[in-house]
């Protein structure tokens, strides 16, 4: 249902600081494929996922959901199809505006937004069922500014409002690198009961082996800017972060060591 | 006694040209607090609805719809500031300098429209010869021509305007307006068109400071091109103050209140200060320091506050290592 054919982006080309991020890289997502993406610092991770977002333009290629070509239209167009939760906690919610504002905005993700109140009465109900599903005791707080609350409390929220909408497509960026580890457990929980109860296609970028060979269907992993290794089914299920690494050094040729992958205890 | 005798005198000037300096407010406050950006358009905006508000007037148009297409001439200013920033990619602020800028030559021509110069630096009009909405000059009169009171008048005009904002900011198409000041990055993420969200709040913005214009044009009696020189700094300093006062946590409401609230305890210690002593002249000087300084409070409050955390968590640190 996604489907990225040959999609290059260098940022500040031309320039000495110029950084070729992607390289001609080749991604096809089947529905219900939930992918989990390891890899080095600056293997373009999450420049793959702010291209399919659309932060940016890529330079060549063409990415297209559901068959429909996607490649130049504008970030908040592509919001329509897609889902996105970010590493960073403050940037999933707008803090001034309370929990219940933030999930009022997220159900119009892709309709028009008009005239007419910001909040219907029918769907505080709604958010607040959703809300308990999360176990947070959230929905007796459904008026407080969402910059009160704590990070994996943002973070569960940013989940709801991304799935509140079904997506075609689910990004999740390092969504719990910023959690301490209790919480990140937590939230992760959550990712998988909202994939699973949605059966939402799902890319999530990991920095944790460990979490990328213990969710989803299907593992990626990216060196410079491509896909280098592609796992699923049953290999996938049978995966261990040491053969995991072995297939690295294969792949990549050379050894897989920085200290921002975590092979996790 | 003298001092508060006059004190006294003076609060009916200091309530209507703090009503009217509200509604400027409410202005800056919708760009300032709720889109996030400092537009600096509204210095020219509030000389061009006054210009239009009182050339429209003087040629026989009905004041009401003069003092309403004032507010029109606003918002298309700040759809020239919001297109510069959105379509041309220039910084928010020099946006707002730019219109700004382009606004002064504008006004001037406003006002000369129809003279042998075609150009022209103020432009009176007098309530004895126009049926103005309200002039300073019945600031007290709450008798024969209390329909033409400026509180009278601006209150009620306060009122509906405040409603009418604070209805719009809890649709969905507000709501999502302030999700862009609020969150960018979560706005587009929400699929929200933040470029159009920022120009129509900048209209929106600019439109208050241009009704806000053509009233306090009538109220004095006259436009001039240098009538909203510092306007940002004194809606700024109302914000502020209403926000000190009234503590609205971030809520349209109270902050659209704290605006009018602000600008007519603004005015007030203008009268006070006025009263101790201090020239017209000084007037801006004095401004600019008290709004500077109520920007930095904040700030210092923070920094203070971290370094506070600090002594502690080193104490903690000593303690645990002397244990």
């Amino acid at each position: 249902m996604l489907q990225l054919k040959n999609v290059s982006k260098t940022f500040n080309p031309g320039t000495i600081n110029a950084k070729t991020a992607l390289r001609g890289l080749n991604l096809t997502l089947n529905d219900g494929d939930f992918v989990t993406v390891i890899g080095g610092n600056g293997a373009g991770k999450s420049t793959m996922l702010n291209a399919i977002a659309g932060v940016f333009e890529v330079d060549s290629g063409s990415i297209t959901i559901d068959g429909a070509d996607i490649t130049r239209r504008s970030e908040h167009k592509r919001a329509k199809y897609i889902g996105r939760v970010f590493q960073d906690p403050m940037m999933g919610t707008a803090p001034t505006m309370t929990i219940e504002e933030n999930l009022a905005l997220a159900a119009r993700r892709g309709s028009r937004r008009t005239l007419a109140w910001g909040i219907k009465k029918s769907e505080r109900a709604e958010f607040r069922e959703r809300l308990e599903s999360l176990g947070l005791g959230l929905e007796d707080r459904m008026t407080t500014r969402a910059g009160l609350l704590s990070g994996g409390q943002r973070q569960a929220l940013t989940l709801l409002m991304a799935s509140l909408v079904k997506p075609r497509l689910l990004l999740l960026d390092e969504h719990t690198a910023a959690l301490d580890p209790a919480t990140a457990e937590r939230v992760l929980e959550l990712s998988d009961q909202i994939v699973e109860e949605g059966r939402l296609t799902t890319l999530m970028v990991t920095h944790n082996m460990r979490d990328a060979i213990e969710h989803g269907n299907r593992l990626i992993m990216m060196n410079e800017g491509q896909i280098i290794l592609d796992i699923s089914g049953e290999e996938k299920r049978r995966l261990t972060v040491d053969t995991l690494l072995a297939k690295f050094s294969r792949a990549a040729g050379t050894e897989l060591v920085t200290d921002r992958v975590l092979i996790g205890a | 006694m003298d001092f508060l005798q006059s004190l006294i005198n003076s609060l009916p000037g200091v309530v209507g040209q703090g009503l009217i300096w509200g509604l400027m407010a409410m202005g800056v406050y919708i760009t300032f607090r709720i889109l996030d950006i400092a537009d600096l358009t509204v210095d020219g905006t509030l000389g061009f609805g006054g210009a239009v508000c009182v050339l429209l007037t003087l040629n026989g148009v009905n004041v009401w719809l003069a003092t309403l297409v004032a507010m029109l001439a606003g918002m298309l200013a700040g759809l020239v500031t919001g297109l510069f920033h959105t379509k041309c990619g220039i910084p928010a602020i020099l946006a707002g300098i730019l219109t700004q800028l382009a606004l002064y030559s504008i006004n001037l021509r406003v006002m000369g429209w129809g003279t042998t110069a075609g150009t022209q630096a103020t432009l009176a009009i007098s309530v004895d010869k126009y049926e103005l909405i309200h002039s300073s000059r019945y600031v007290r009169d709450f008798s024969e021509h209390i329909m033409q009171n400026p509180i009278i008048i601006m209150l009620p005009i306060t009122a509906i305007i405040v409603a009418v904002l604070w209805w719009y900011f809890k649709t969905e198409h507000g709501s999502a307006l302030r999700a862009t000041g609020a969150n960018l990055q979560m706005a587009r993420a929400q699929g929200i068109n933040t470029s159009s969200a920022t120009v129509v709040g900048l209209m929106i913005s600019n439109g208050m400071v241009g009704l806000a214009g053509g009233l306090l044009a009538q109220y004095q009696g006259s436009s001039s091109v240098d009538m909203g020189r510092g306007a940002i700094v004194i809606g700024l300093a109302a914000v502020i103050i209403g926000e000190v006062l009234l503590r609205g946590h971030g809520k349209v409401l109270t902050g659209l209140i704290g605006c009018t609230v602000g600008a007519i305890v603004y005015y007030f210690v203008i009268q006070i200060v006025l009263r101790l002593g201090l020239g017209t002249n000084d007037l801006k000087l004095f401004t600019a320091l008290i709004v500077a300084l109520f920007l930095a409070i904040p700030y210092w409050k923070g920094k203070a506050a971290a370094a506070r955390r600090r002594s502690v968590e080193n104490k903690e640190d000593k303690t645990n290592a002397a244990a």
